[in-house]
């Protein structure tokens, strides 16, 4: 049966959400107009409220219909079916929901009602100018996901997440014969997701795009009503909690991309990723004007720039990354949906009315008597803002080039513009140098912040620099650091833990609630410390040098392309040195679902098309049994983990489980395994395989009639037939009376192993029964043909196919740790500012609502 | 002059500079004749040619050699740009994970000695998750 009910429900929500929020953006419009005083809410605003509260159970009516949809498996509705499938475990049924542009937009509609329900409940003075900004994007946002076409004019407003499969892909020749057909699984989801980063790292990367917009709202309401400096104290908490979650939703990304793709790397400095940092500087950026906006006009001037353009960066980002834009630019975008106008009219509105707003009011906004000094405060935040400001400058300068490439197209021009070559150098170019000065910057600042510093007495300054540069000239020698600039980094960076570390001592010992700036910059240097030694000094550890020896002529004769032999085969069981340590490749592993371990592949026999395999034998993990032979059991079908063994020179033996995920959609998609060591990752993933699933091909059957004793030639292995004995087992068959089985022992000569294969001859019931031997390890396969007791010699058939091999590539990177413990110092900075900076609101707030009861009611007795 | 105009001026210095750099790290797309072209001329810039690879009429991509047993890092493949130009292309790494089920590719590098040397492959997979046709073989018909 087809469920169309659910889906009508969720489409007719979405559209009662996208009238309420244009119908709420009108009342608050109206309420902000009539400026009623605080203690009074005037009919428009009431009207308001209700109205966003429809908005509101609308939206979590849709979200509830799509999380329906999926959850229960309809997979005749296309979102269900595109996305998610029978196999796919509850927890990433979660992530199909934002797999798709549809679920993401939601995502982010549902995150503002919740932001801005929070806001009406904790700042009414404030409400109506900024809850119209809300209500408007908010229409914007659900514009996106309406799905309705607009008769007579053939326009599509949005698109719909609660499409049919039939309404989709009408053509389909199976609706023909069935018009109620339903797809009796889905798609999928994309193997790289099923991760529980890619659980939880959309939702707070969406929240923290969400929340840019409050500090955004303030702003534009600050313009509005003429609050020209009040809005600042409402939105500074706000920014920061929305600097904490962005970041650490960006973090959460790169951890994701170091753990489960193959990059080999945390950032790629890909379009996607760059469209979120740069938003991300900009706020940073913005955070420190408005903090000294209330003493310094230019810096108040400034924080309105930043605010404004930090959401207009979010919109931007929003533009590129799902108009299609970006095109082959990037790996991870979504497809065009059809939204890009809507889409460019959504930036375009919120850009022109802010920049128009803020030109209009800005006579009015107050100007600097005299000009600030080089030894104060506000001085050295302004460097640094400014700094920020550059640092996403360049990377959005070439971020841009697709979108160069699509004007000059709208104007008729031709510029076939593409990115950098190399991009990572390119970027790093700049950004090196741009950093190693923020992060000096972060420490002067707070020298001359808490003024310990100032005109003619630097001297508090000179102590953290020398011992800066002592552990620096330490490390640096320790380290072996060569390259200038990364010295500079380096030093820069010590610099700021050192000086922030002092006045963390300092302050910490009056009011630790204060010293949340401190601790973020040390956070931000031990991150660069961090990424500088896991970047630039990774290691390759696979350096192929069997290569060598394999005449390709031309390719290795002319070796200047050492640094591409960074992958090495792997054959099964066969051991090959790389780097210090010696490597063999081990066995197939797969992932039973309810086993805390990998078992190895032989153990089952997996049914195709299926999340269930079959117990061939007990499956005993850590001495418990969990099942029994014969049992079935759930797996996940396109999981298959590589055991491979690493030999320390010490003789120390540890085994990584790099995997390899056979989609039939995707082909091989391959997730690292990662030693991880107190001072470096040891970081391994595997670039080929052979087919785990796919049967291997025999070569033709050559037989080889041999005596006792023989030596014969297989694939280049030498065999020597041994014996033939009499034996009472053979397995998988049952031996009766009168029945009778021999095995050939066949021994074959590798370079340095022996293997012992022993194919069988069984009569049984007088028929013949012949149960040949695979060794995989070899590739061939060997039956025990015929015996002739006339000559007293045995045939037996062999056949030959590839052996198995993997393809992969190791890299040690030094000194990661600090990257993560620098984001966690990061993180924990920002919670305390945050924290700090809400007191301050509520405080101040809370005085607001007294004095304005104060007038109510010296107020009310004259009015009676 | 005010601070804060030398400032400024700094500031829109800096700027420019950026847009210069960028400008001048930017690559170009191109084909592959005047990739040939530029090679011939001593141009070392590594640029970008956007192709199809050719096809067979089973869909599996012709013209591709990847022996990771003799050397995993040696892949050479085919492809014919926009002008319908084929050209031999050397990677010198491992064959990208998901080239097969790729139609277009993007390659950035430069021609050597006649061949197409890539540093790096973009691939453009329209089946990758974003198929438009459903394949009837895998689904069966329930009426319920």
């Amino acid at each position: 049966m087809i469920h169309t009910t659910i889906g009508s429900a969720g489409h007719l929500l979405t559209i009662i959400a996208f009238a309420s929020a244009l119908l709420a953006t009108f009342a608050y419009f109206k309420a902000g107009l009539s400026g009623t005083p605080l203690n009074e809410i005037s009919s428009w605003k009431k009207y308001a409220r209700t109205v966003f509260t429809i908005h509101a159970v609308a939206v979590f009516g849709i979200v509830f219909s799509l999380y329906w949809i999926i959850g229960n498996h309809y997979f005749e509705y296309h979102y269900a079916w595109k996305n998610s499938s029978l196999s796919l475990p509850t927890g990433y049924t979660i992530s199909s929901f934002w797999q798709d542009q549809e679920g993401s937009f939601l995502l982010w509609i549902f995150w503002n009602v919740v932001l801005g329900g929070i806001l009406i409940f904790s700042n009414r003075s404030w409400e109506a100018p900024v809850m119209t900004v809300f209500a408007l994007v908010q229409a914007f946002l659900t514009s996106m996901i309406l799905g309705v076409v607009i008769p007579g004019l053939d326009l599509k407003i949005g698109s719909t997440p609660f499409l049919l499969m039939k309404e989709v892909m009408p053509d389909l020749p199976v609706y023909k014969m069935d018009p109620n057909f339903i797809a009796k699984d889905g798609n999928g989801l994309n193997p790289l997701l099923q991760n529980y980063w890619m659980v939880i790292h959309p939702p707070t990367l969406f929240l923290g795009f969400a929340t840019t917009l409050i500090p955004f709202s303030f702003a534009i309401a600050g313009l509005w009503t003429k609050k020209i400096q009040d809005w600042v104290r409402p939105a500074l908490p706000w920014a920061l909690f929305s600097a904490l979650i962005l970041g650490v939703g960006i973090l959460m990304g790169a951890y994701w991309a170091y753990e489960t793709l193959n990059f080999g790397s945390y950032w790629s400095w890909d379009p996607v990723e760059n469209s979120s940092i740069v938003p991300w500087l900009i706020l940073i950026a913005a955070i420190h004007t408005m903090i000294i906006a209330r003493r310094n006009a230019t810096a108040l001037k400034t924080s309105f720039i930043l605010t404004i353009a930090t959401f207009i960066l979010i919109l931007y980002s929003t533009f590129m990354t799902r108009s299609g834009v970006l095109g082959n630019a990037s790996v991870h975008s979504f497809t065009d949906l059809g939204l890009s106008g809507q889409l460019l009219i959504y930036l375009m509105t919120f850009t022109i009315v802010a920049i128009g707003l803020l030109v209009y009011r800005w006579k009015e906004l107050p100007s600097d008597e005299e000009e600030v000094s080089t030894y104060s405060q506000e001085f050295w935040i302004f460097i640094g803002a400014t700094l920020l400001c550059l640092s996403g400058f360049q990377i959005l300068a070439t971020t841009s080039i697709p979108v160069y490439n699509k004007i000059a197209e709208f104007f008729g021009g031709v510029l076939n513009m593409a990115l950098p070559a190399d991009q990572i150098g390119h970027y790093n170019k700049f950004q090196l140098w741009f950093f190693s000065l923020i992060i000096v910057l972060t420490g002067v600042g707070q020298y001359f912040w808490w003024k310990r510093v100032g005109k003619d007495k630097l001297q508090a300054l000179y102590n953290p620099l020398l011992v800066a540069l002592l552990i620096s000239a330490a490390v640096i020698t320790y380290q072996g650091v060569k390259e200038i600039q990364y010295i500079v980094l380096l030093t820069t960076s010590i610099f700021a833990i050192v000086s922030n570390g002092a006045i963390l001592f300092q302050i910490i010992k009056g009011n630790y609630n204060l010293s949340g700036g401190a601790v973020t910059h040390i956070g931000v240097a031990l991150m660069l410390i961090g990424i500088l030694f896991s970047s630039a000094y990774t290691k390759v550890v696979s350096i192929n040098n069997s290569g060598l020896m394999i005449s390709r002529s031309a390719e290795f004769t002319n070796n200047d392309n050492k640094e591409n032999k960074e992958n090495i085969t792997l054959w099964l069981n066969k051991p090959e040195k790389m780097g210090d340590y010696m490597l063999t490749w081990r066995d197939v592993r797969v992932e039973p679902r309810h086993i805390p371990e990998y078992i190895p592949k032989s153990w089952v026999d997996m049914i195709e098309n299926d999340f269930h395999a079959v117990a061939l034998r007990d499956i005993v993990v850590n001495e418990k049994k969990y099942y029994a032979k014969g049992d079935t059991l759930e797996i996940f079908p396109e999981n298959f983990y590589y055991e491979i063994e690493y030999r320390e020179p010490s003789g120390r033996v540890f085994n990584l489980f790099p995997r390899a995920q056979i989609n039939p959609r995707m082909g091989l998609v391959s997730s690292p395994d990662i030693q991880r060591k107190l001072d470096k990752d040891l970081y391994t993933y595997v670039s080929m395989v052979t087919n785990p699933t796919a049967e291997p091909v025999w070569s033709p059957t050559e037989n080889f009639t041999i005596s006792m004793r023989d030596t014969f030639f297989v694939n280049d292995y030498v065999a020597v037939l041994d014996n033939v004995v009499r034996t009472e087992e053979v397995e998988g068959i049952k031996l009766g009376e009168g029945d009778a089985a021999v095995k050939a022992v066949i021994r074959v000569l590798d370079k340095d192993n022996e293997y012992v294969i022993t194919p069988s001859f069984v009569i049984r019931d007088r028929l013949v029964a012949r149960k040949p031997e695979v060794n995989k390890d070899l590739g061939f396969r060997v039956q025990f043909q015929e015996i002739d007791p006339a000559t007293g010699k045995f045939t037996f058939a062999v056949n030959t196919t590839q052996r198995d091999f993997i393809v992969m590539k190791a890299t040690e990177k030094p000194l990661i740790n600090i990257l993560w413990i620098g984001t966690f110092v990061l993180v924990i900075g920002f919670i305390m500012a945050t924290i700090r900076r809400f007191k301050d609101f509520i405080k101040m707030r809370d005085k607001e609502h007294a004095e304005a009861n104060k007038t109510k009611t010296k107020r009310t007795p004259a009015a009676v | 002059m005010k601070k804060i105009q030398i400032f400024g001026l700094i500031i829109i210095a800096v700027a420019i500079g950026i847009i210069v750099s960028t400008a001048g790290d930017a690559s170009t797309y191109v084909d592959f004749g005047k990739a040939k072209e530029m090679a011939d001329n001593g141009d070392t810039e590594s640029i970008h040619v956007v192709g199809k690879l050719p096809k067979n009429a089973a869909g599996q991509i012709v013209d591709m050699q990847y022996h990771p047993e003799i050397d995993p890092n040696y892949f050479e493949f085919s492809l014919v740009d926009n002008k319908n130009m084929v050209q031999k292309v050397v990677y010198r790494s491992t064959k990208p994970q998901d080239f097969d089920k790729s139609e277009q590719v993007v390659v950035v590098g430069k021609m050597e000695n006649g061949t197409f040397s890539a540093e790096k492959i973009l691939m453009k997979c329209p089946s990758k998750y974003e198929n438009g046709k459903m394949e009837t073989t895998e689904a069966t018909a329930s009426k319920s």
